[in-house]
């Protein structure tokens, strides 16, 4: 692995961190499984990507592309609360119809934003212009983003979105309104995945409206990989779990796109990156296991 | 504490190493090239196997004195954006970008750079943000646009089924190359006084569906350079077939896999006058002195058993240019 592949897959990870941030916040918090994700990611994109197009300043873009995550993510929560469908049920048709609402927006399935104005486009300049700006301008998206959703996290409203996916009935006779707590939390997850759609509009330079497939897994992976190496028990560690699981999904992609000298194919490349991430779940495991053995005095 | 930080360090440096790994270099030879495309598809792959013909056909043979990368992103935006890092790294003579999201993560990652980039199989360059201006492309960037020749393919539908006044179109409207024929395809029916009926699957399994719809109300159907149609065109021939409808497809490639009749290009065509231009640079030609082409001059191509069932029979002019499967 290069350092440009390197330092382009920490960049990617980073971005791909907000999805995590987004799907553990559902999954994990909530206890709510969202497949909106998928349509939200690119819907962030597509909004971001035409209103950049049609000469709308391109921070003012992604804000709308978050608004318009939320709105995808309350549809959802909406659907599932007020009539009673399950989650799962009621995601999959938010994100089935966001695909046609994404074409419908585009009016076109791509748009190109090489040479648009972006949030990025001062970062263009020669002067600045190295392998680091990009990852470094993630990082710190980011991290902003990691701190925000933390100290809301820590707040009253977030405590009782807490409570409301740890134990909703408990939550409940404490006073808490479950369902609007359920109805903001997806909406915050979607403007999060959303978020992180708009930014790779600007940093990749295009919105397309197939690049929503396989969100979802991407965000799960990163949740579950950074819990495997993390072992988060407070909710600041669990969030940069998310972030640097992110980072090691997108690692082991790179990794896999340099397994050529194993004797592997291109079209390898998916089932190469499943093993090396299963790999980094079951070391942590495994490591536990030897310990056990090498303290229990054998 | 000997037994415990000696399992954790081997861990570690197990882990690091893995990390670290690079490929073993191969014996520098004198040129390389980088490919890559969006999906595993039966078009984009004729395109990869044209270029690489092409390219022997020029003097550079893959092994000898040509190294070829090759990396699929099967279909995940964040992986283009990394195979184009990867690319960028390994410093090749040329990058080739087929299809419309793999070769715009190129031209973003690569940017004002000095690393030639061959775009091939984009629909529309200039919407897709690639060049701006197809005969004076200008910086690193060139290619080939497979837009076809909607004018000329629906003059030839009528030509062979003069009785025709109601086509259907067949064409997943998330395919940036189907939708930026549509309005071209659209425009054209109506100045040739055909009516059209669009039957859009958003997924290979949807296919059939889309077909049924069309059935009993349309004369022909038409498919634009559609990647997923075109994957699936074994079924959707056989399908068109039992239901008595003449089958008119915009890659040539597809009459072999069942179609009636083309007028058009072939993605290996595409392919071909891709490795052309490749050759052209590795033999020090600047991209900017190369316009973007078109694959070159259309045939026509005939379904011999289609013709058959369907009934058939071809117009004098046609029957003696036509290539038959």
């Amino acid at each position: 692995m290069n350092l440009i592949q390197f330092m382009g897959a920490v960049e990617l990870g980073l971005l791909y961190g907000l999805v995590a941030m987004g799907v553990w916040l559902s999954f994990r918090i909530l206890d709510f499984p969202d497949l909106t994700v998928d349509g939200s990611f690119p819907l962030g994109a597509a909004v971001c990507a035409i209103l950049i197009v049609s000469g709308v300043d391109p921070w003012v873009a992604t804000f709308c592309a978050i608004l318009a995550g939320m709105l995808a993510g309350l549809t959802t929560a909406w659907i599932s609360v007020r009539w009673n469908i399950l989650h799962l049920l009621a995601s999959i048709l938010t994100m089935t119809a966001l695909y046609s609402i994404n074409l419908r927006i585009m009016g076109r399935p791509n748009i190109a934003l090489l040479g648009e104005k972006t949030i990025f486009s001062a970062l263009e300049d020669p002067a600045l212009r190295s392998l680091f700006t990009m990852p470094f301008a993630m990082f710190i998206l980011s991290g902003v983003v990691l701190v925000l959703l933390y100290r809301f996290l820590m707040s009253e409203k977030g405590l009782a979105i807490r409570a409301t996916g740890a134990n909703s009935r408990m939550a409940k006779a404490q006073g808490v309104a479950v369902n609007r707590r359920i109805l903001f939390g997806i909406s915050l997850s979607n403007g999060l995945v959303a978020l992180a759609g708009a930014l790779f509009a600007q940093s990749q330079g295009f919105a397309d409206v197939t690049m929503g497939v396989g969100t979802i897994i991407v965000g799960l992976a990163a949740v579950i990989v950074g819990e495997a190496i993390f072992n988060p028990r407070i909710i600041l560690t669990a969030l940069i779990a998310c972030v640097f699981g992110s980072i090691f999904y997108r690692l082991a992609i790179a990794m896999a796109l340099n397994a050529g000298f194993l004797g592997l194919q291109a079209s390898d490349l998916q089932l190469v990156t499943a093993v090396i991430v299963g790999i980094a779940m079951v070391t942590p495991k495994l490591r536990a296991k030897i310990l056990d053995f090498a303290s229990s005095g054998r | 504490m000997s037994k415990t930080t000696l399992v954790k360090n081997t861990l570690k440096t197990l882990l690091l190493s893995l990390l670290l790994t690079t490929p073993l270099p191969a014996e520098s030879p004198p040129k390389k090239i980088a490919i890559t495309q969006y999906v595993e598809h039966v078009s984009a792959d004729a395109v990869r196997r044209g270029l690489i013909e092409e390219l022997a056909r020029k003097g550079f043979k893959e092994g000898k004195n040509l190294t070829i990368v090759f990396e699929n992103a099967q279909g995940n935006a964040g992986t283009a954006g990394q195979i184009a890092r990867k690319f960028i790294g390994l410093n090749p003579d040329v990058i080739v970008g087929i299809t419309t999201p793999s070769a715009q993560a190129i031209v973003k990652a690569v940017g004002q750079g000095s690393l030639p980039i061959v775009f091939s199989a984009v629909t529309d360059p200039i919407k897709a943000g690639l060049v701006s201006s197809l005969t004076h492309p200008q910086g690193n960037v060139t290619g080939v646009t497979d837009a076809p020749p909607i004018k000329e393919q629906i003059a030839f539908l009528k030509n062979l089924l003069p009785k025709a006044h109601t086509i259907g179109v067949l064409y997943n409207p998330g395919d940036s190359g189907s939708a930026s024929s549509l309005e071209a395809i659209r425009k054209e029916a109506e100045r040739q006084s055909l009516k059209l009926i669009e039957a859009t699957p958003f997924k290979s399994s949807d296919i059939q569906a889309a077909i049924l719809q069309l059935v009993g109300k349309v004369d022909a159907i038409y498919v634009p350079l559609d990647n997923m149609i075109v994957s699936a065109m074994g079924s959707v021939s056989a399908l068109a077939l039992k239901h008595d409808l003449p089958l008119f497809v915009a890659d040539s490639g597809s009459v072999e896999a069942g179609a009636l009749a083309c007028l058009g290009y072939s993605y290996s065509q595409t392919g071909h006058k891709t490795g052309q231009i490749v050759s052209e640079i590795l033999r020090g030609k600047n991209p900017s002195e190369i316009p973007v082409a078109s694959p070159g001059r259309t045939d026509i191509f005939i379904n011999q058993d289609a013709l058959e069932k369907l009934g058939l029979s071809l117009p004098e002019a046609v029957r003696a240019q036509a290539h038959f499967y």
